[in-house]
């Protein structure tokens, strides 16, 4: 590939620790710029999920109607949807929620009063149950890991983009 | 013409929406910062162990897992009632440094500084720590080695940099050792010349940013924090002080166990962020801040020789009252980050830290219990009741970000009132607004711990309270 490639990367329901582990590239940060442009992430400015995108890595499970509706809209406009993060991939600690039914859920968390945030619609609706990624869209790639380290995430995206295919082995595909 | 506009926010940690409603005369009646998701975290740690909670809790954030994993060990640490090693405490106290240290580093040069030193204007598609990577290069290779170094502490001394499973209720699991030692104080040097440098960059331009420091949530309000015995500066121990916008302390030696005799909570229908405010002064009127601000207006001293020459220097700003302007948070961030440096040289060379002894084991002795520490950003607390065999049956967290959901809100409106006009929701008005949420900080992975995830739109509704215009800042 000569010209940039095209990277998004957007954050569901997860700590944001996976994409904390992407800026522990560090002084690495300055080579991914040379390889790549970040056209869409919530490090960067613009607001909507832009046509082309040639990969995505989205960290966190889908817990609401919204993330949902953006997951179909990324699937649509990423050529490659990589599951970044044990969230992504199992639905780790923010599926926990599932066993019980969600209104309960937010009852404890409001002390049992009034649930708020539904006014207007302006809070989007949780889904019944916290799922992974492929529970609704096609996944090319997964990189384990809670979250996978900065070494993890590099060799990924370097073999990604110089190999066309992403290689990770032994240790580099464990999870937690 | 447009009367309500919806604007997301990005470069905030996590996603929020600012919702701006017109009144009849096209000026600003309201706005409003919402949190718009839930997870659930109180719910589903019940029947998990006061063991596991420190593991499950750190993945509450990943900005500030340390904060989450030392203040659920120490809510843990109450329920064993034992007596913690001094050297455990000193070595999470050594960890809560570099955690401040990579947090702030984070907030100040990757996520703010495209506003500070790219300006409002600045196109869109560079206005972000890569755009700052080119325009700056040496700027964006300090804040990069800055966090890199608070990381780096981390990972010496609990294995990896993003939730490590190290802090225990009783203690840690172990010390540190000489090479890795040895390894925290080579980077010690580079780090202090950083802050120093990028203290004195940030004093220069002050002048260039009074509008900012006039708009960006600048009003009366109460400050909240831990501080030491002696009133230093503090992030792991200590009592619990409030200081008034004078700077005047109203309550003092508060025990951070009984949070919830001077905190109370109100709930709102349009956020899941929950409102706390100072129980005394009631609701809206107990209004107060956390953070690296109300730190810095709550202690007496920061305790350390370089960072309390830039502390008298911050507080010839406002004249010995508090500093009122949320702006300032990005200055308290840099003294915090040189005072976590400075304390850092002081424990480093402790023999205490290469101790054996860093863990109490014990079985469980109260059925209840309190952590509390200062997080980056804010007193963050953690409440658990347990059963006899230390299973969760009960808990509540009380986030650093949460206490600033007031002041975030009429941040907000003051933004809005001084930069809407006409109804135009122009490009300079949507970066003031996300920059003034930007100077709090908000972590909003911690905040919708329970509840969810803060997309930042802005959304214009008119006085009869239909949109008009809604725009994604995300
Ligand atoms: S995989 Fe782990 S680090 Fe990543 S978002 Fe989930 S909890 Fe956080």
């Amino acid at each position: 590939m000569s010209s940039k490639v095209r990277v998004a990367t957007m954050w569901f329901s997860g700590c944001s620790g996976c994409h904390m582990s992407f800026l522990d590239l560090d002084e690495r940060l300055i080579e991914f710029a040379e390889l790549a442009e970040l056209v869409y992430s919530p490090i960067v400015d613009p607001k909507e999920i832009p046509d082309g995108i040639d990969v995505a890595l989205i960290e966190g499970t889908v817990n609401t109607t919204e993330q949902l509706a953006q997951l179909r809209e990324i699937r649509e406009k990423a050529r490659i949807v990589v599951a970044f993060g044990d969230c992504a991939i199992t639905g780790n600690v923010p599926s926990m929620r599932n066993p019980r039914p969600r209104d309960e859920v937010l009852r404890t968390v409001y002390g049992g009063g009034e649930i708020p945030g539904l006014e207007d619609g302006a809070v989007p609706a949780l889904l019944p149950r916290a799922l992974p990624l492929q529970a609704y869209v096609r996944v090319d790639h997964y990189i384990p890991g809670c979250p996978p380290d900065a070494d993890r995430i590099w060799k990924f995206i370097v073999t990604l983009i110089k190999e066309g295919k992403p290689r990770l082995e032994g240790e580099e595909i464990r999870f937690g | 013409m447009e009367r309500v506009k919806r604007i997301p926010v990005t470069r905030i940690e996590g996603h929020g929406l600012i919702t701006i409603k017109l009144g009849a005369d096209g000026e600003v009646e309201e706005a409003r910062f919402h949190v718009t998701e839930v997870r659930g975290f109180e719910h589903f740690c019940r029947g998990r162990t006061v063991w596991e909670m420190p593991g499950i809790t750190a993945r509450v954030c990943g900005i500030c897992p340390v904060s989450h994993l030392l203040c659920s060990a120490k809510a843990g640490d109450a329920i064993l009632a034992a007596k913690v090693p001094e050297a455990a405490h000193k070595l999470r106290r050594l960890m809560n440094l570099g955690q401040i240290i990579q947090s702030h580093a984070l907030s100040f040069f990757h996520l703010s500084g495209a506003d500070l030193f790219l300006g409002w204007d600045e196109d869109p598609r560079i206005r972000n720590v890569f755009g700052l990577m080119e325009r700056y290069p040496e700027l964006a290779r300090d804040g990069i080695a800055l966090r890199a170094f608070g990381q780096r502490v981390i990972e010496l001394l609990g294995g990896r940099r993003i939730h490590p499973a190290w802090a225990v209720p009783g203690g840690v699991e172990y010390p540190l050792d000489e090479e890795r030692r040895e390894e925290i104080k080579e980077g010690l040097p580079g780090a202090r010349r950083i802050i120093e440098r990028t203290i004195s960059l940030f004093e220069e331009n002050l002048p260039r940013w009074r509008e900012e420091i006039e708009t960006f949530g600048d009003f009366p309000s109460l400050f909240m924090s831990l501080v030491a015995e002696d009133g230093t500066w503090e992030h792991y121990a200590g009592t619990i002080r409030f200081v008034d916008a004078e700077g005047k302390v109203i309550a003092d030696r508060l025990d951070p166990a009984r949070y919830f005799e001077f905190i109370a909570e109100a709930v709102e229908p349009w956020s899941f962020l929950k409102f706390p405010y100072y129980r005394e002064y009631g609701y809206p009127e107990g209004i107060y801040r956390v953070g690296p601000l109300a730190r810095l207006n709550t202690c007496e001293r920061m305790g350390t020789p370089l960072a309390d020459e830039v502390l008298s220097r911050f507080r010839s700003l406002s004249g010995g009252k508090a500093a009122t302007s949320s702006f300032l948070y990005h200055y308290a961030r840099l003294i915090e980050i040189l005072g976590c440096i400075e304390r850092i040289e002081r424990l480093i060379d402790d023999p205490d830290l290469l101790s054996p002894r860093v863990r109490a084991d014990a079985g469980v002795n109260e059925l209840e219990g309190v952590g509390v520490h200062e997080a980056p950003r804010g007193t963050l607390f953690h409440h658990y009741r347990v059963d006899e065999d230390g299973m969760i049956q009960w808990a509540n967290l009380i986030i650093s970000t949460g206490h600033n959901n007031m002041a975030m809100n009429r941040t907000v409106q003051q933004i809005a009132a001084r930069y809407l006009r006409g109804g135009d929701l122009s490009e300079g008005l949507l970066n003031r607004l996300e920059g003034g949420i930007r100077a709090y900080d908000p972590c909003l992975s911690c905040s919708v711990h329970a509840a969810g995830r803060m997309p930042l739109v802005v959304k214009l509704i008119g006085p009869d309270g239909t949109v008009i215009r809604e725009r994604s800042l995300r």
